[in-house]
């Protein structure tokens, strides 16, 4: 019955067991690291047919019924995303020890597992207060992993990322206050029960601070105009850290979904989905932005940093065109964009230490070892974050796309989705050539200490994306029911607050 | 006794914001500073204002709002942490990059 506290518990457990364990040395701490996320993984996939059966599980922390006391929620969509975080933790907790990055300082599984508690804590929690709370906690521990290791672009970048997050959390807490002020409940469920029936005298306050909340989400998903902390945060952090990193900007995607979508759902009377075309028009421009930054960019990492934005932004698109289908299509395609990232900033590492002094600048370099393997790797990833078929991504934005024909804006949104696409193809093809094909092949070949140990890790997070193309009946069914589920809030809040919304009125 | 309250949250909050466009880490650190306490006392108040009534609910019907104010503690303890996480972190940028610019590299004044 505990199943919907255990993702948030055993991250934590780990975090504090890896802290004492650090007298037993490091090869033990990294054996207790990796054997506590494939518990964690263990665990999500054995809560998976429990959500499915009785969909939500509501765990009231303490015995405390809602909307008096804190209450744990686990849906579909939570121990989805839960699943994709601990799959991606393991694929960057591996790529950590096989490059020995977390040497390079003092704690860092220690960290590593509270991001993860942190995160599926903000995942779990049906509570707004409370996903602050998670969201500090995710956010200090993110602030650390970022500054791991050395380097002063890496100093600069976490100042600003520190800094603009703190802003963040200051305009959350002033959202948190005016709901509570004006509601009386920081119950996510209970607040969505409550605004159907506000008087309208006080729809301009609560529409303020709902506006307020989602400039704070998109902050996280680094919405335009707050994405400018990304690329540098991203790019000039270790490899392991940035590719844990892509599940981040995914945490303010779901808080979107959850608490805008509950709250602000076709029953919210005046304020109903008021926010979704803040969202669309966000992302579009979001989604030009960061296909021209993709272009400009002069280093590797930064330009994969880019293209992981564009992959939000499609993201932040298709929950603002607000239909069963793109939020289908949208879940779709956070399970393939978060994954392939996560692999690419891991492969761009490989290609940064195999270029020895050049590191990931994009000029003409002498060829490297083992070119041709990494360059294979190159090509898939690059076919699969371009959504090209026959990879994983294609299918998503497809449905985003079917989706967006129904949209009375679709003409925009097909123009946008589609040039961005093409563009990002030129780009990586550009940036491929330059890297593996237009090679200075007077100097002498660079040898750098690449060994074949660095390969497995990024091999297991692209081996998601041919296996979401051979499964893509099964989970297409689970997106299109979870997407369902999300839109019938109804539902939803009759499991938090265990009463019928009709008996209510 | 509201609008001196709200005064309050405005002059602090507005200060904060000035600080935080600043280019130094200093005035930043304490602009942060500023918004959190604007933002305590922002929450605070979002229990509504009372005079004379009991802090804790006791066989006396009348009695505050206890939320506001276990959010208000928890919001000073995540801030306090925060704040003396910015400072370490600025500290240390103030040590590698031997200015306190926020970009590490101070612009050059011409009237100077």
């Amino acid at each position: 019955m505990h199943s919907a506290i255990l993702p948030i518990l055993i991250p934590l457990i780990a975090g504090i067991l890896l802290l004492l364990a650090k007298h037993f040395g490091l090869k033990n701490q990294r054996i207790l690291s990796v054997a506590m996320i494939i518990i964690l993984i263990v665990i999500s996939f054995l809560a998976l047919p429990q959500v499915l059966q009785n969909n939500p599980v509501v765990y009231a922390v303490g015995g405390w019924q809602a909307p008096f006391g804190i209450v744990l929620v686990m849906d579909r969509l939570s121990i989805l995303m839960i699943i994709i975080t601990s799959l991606l933790a393991l694929g960057a907790l591996w790529y950590a020890i096989v490059s020995d990055t977390d040497k390079r300082g003092a704690h860092f599984h220690v960290l590593f597992h509270l991001q993860l508690y942190g995160l599926n804590g903000a995942f779990l929690t049906g509570d707004l207060f409370n996903l602050f709370v998670f969201f500090e906690i995710l956010l200090l521990a993110s602030y650390s992993l970022l500054l791991h290791g050395e380097g002063n672009g890496r100093t600069k970048a976490g100042l600003h990322y520190v800094v603009i997050n703190l802003v963040g959390s200051t305009l959350f807490l002033f959202a948190v206050g005016t709901l509570y002020g004006i509601l009386g409940t920081l119950n996510i469920a209970d607040l969505a029960y409550k605004i159907s029936i506000l008087p309208s005298s006080d729809v301009g306050v609560v529409a303020a601070a709902g506006l307020l909340l989602l400039v704070v989400f998109g902050l996280k998903a680094a919405m335009f105009p707050f994405y400018l902390w990304l690329p540098g945060a991203y790019s000039k952090t270790s490899a392991p850290v940035a590719a844990l990193f892509a599940i981040m900007t995914k945490v303010g995607i779901y808080a979107i979904i959850r608490v805008h979508g509950t709250i602000f759902s076709d029953n919210a009377g005046e304020l109903a989905n008021y926010y979704a075309p803040w969202v669309l028009n966000a992302g579009l421009i979001t989604l030009i932005m960061a296909t021209f930054g993709a272009m400009s960019a002069k280093e590797l990492k930064n330009q994969i940093a880019y293209l992981v934005l564009a992959s939000v932004s499609t993201l932040l698109i298709s929950v603002g065109i607000h239909s069963v289908a793109a939020m289908s299509g949208a879940i779709y395609y956070m399970i393939h964009s978060t994954l392939i990232a996560g692999g690419f900033f891991l492969l761009s590492d490989i290609i940064v230490r195999s270029r020895g002094q050049i590191r990931g600048k994009l000029i003409k370099a002498p060829l490297f070892n083992n070119s041709v393997f990494i360059g294979s790797l190159f090509f898939l990833y690059a076919i699969a974050i371009a959504s090209m078929p026959p990879l994983s991504g294609f299918f998503g934005k497809l449905m985003i796309l079917f989706a967006a024909i129904d949209h009375p804006h679709a003409g925009m949104v097909l123009t946008v989705v589609l040039l961005s696409g093409l563009l990002s193809i030129v780009t990586l093809a550009k940036t491929g050539s330059q890297i593996f094909y237009d090679t200075d092949n007077s100097a002498e070949p660079i040898h750098a200490k690449i060994t074949n140990k660095y390969f497995p890790p990024v091999l297991f997070l692209f081996i998601f994306a041919p296996l979401m193309v051979i499964f893509a009946n099964p989970i297409t069914e689970f997106t299109q029911n979870t997407a369902e589920m999300i839109f019938n809030t109804n539902a939803y809040i009759e499991a938090v607050l265990n009463i019928s919304t009709e008996t209510r009125q | 006794m509201e609008i001196l309250l709200a005064l309050i949250i405005a002059v602090l909050t507005a200060a904060g914001i000035f600080l935080i466009l600043r280019a130094r880490t200093y005035p930043v650190v304490l602009g942060l500073t500023l918004l959190a306490y604007g933002v305590n006392i922002f929450l605070f108040a979002m229990g509504r204002l009372h005079i004379d009534k009991a802090a804790i609910l006791n066989n006396n019907a009348e009695y505050t709002d206890p939320l506001p104010q276990a959010l208000v503690l928890t919001a000073i303890v995540i801030g306090f942490a925060m704040t003396a996480f910015v400072i370490a972190l600025s500290l240390k940028a103030y040590s590698k990059f031997g200015n306190d610019h926020i970009n590490g590299t101070p612009v050059k004044r011409k009237d100077k």
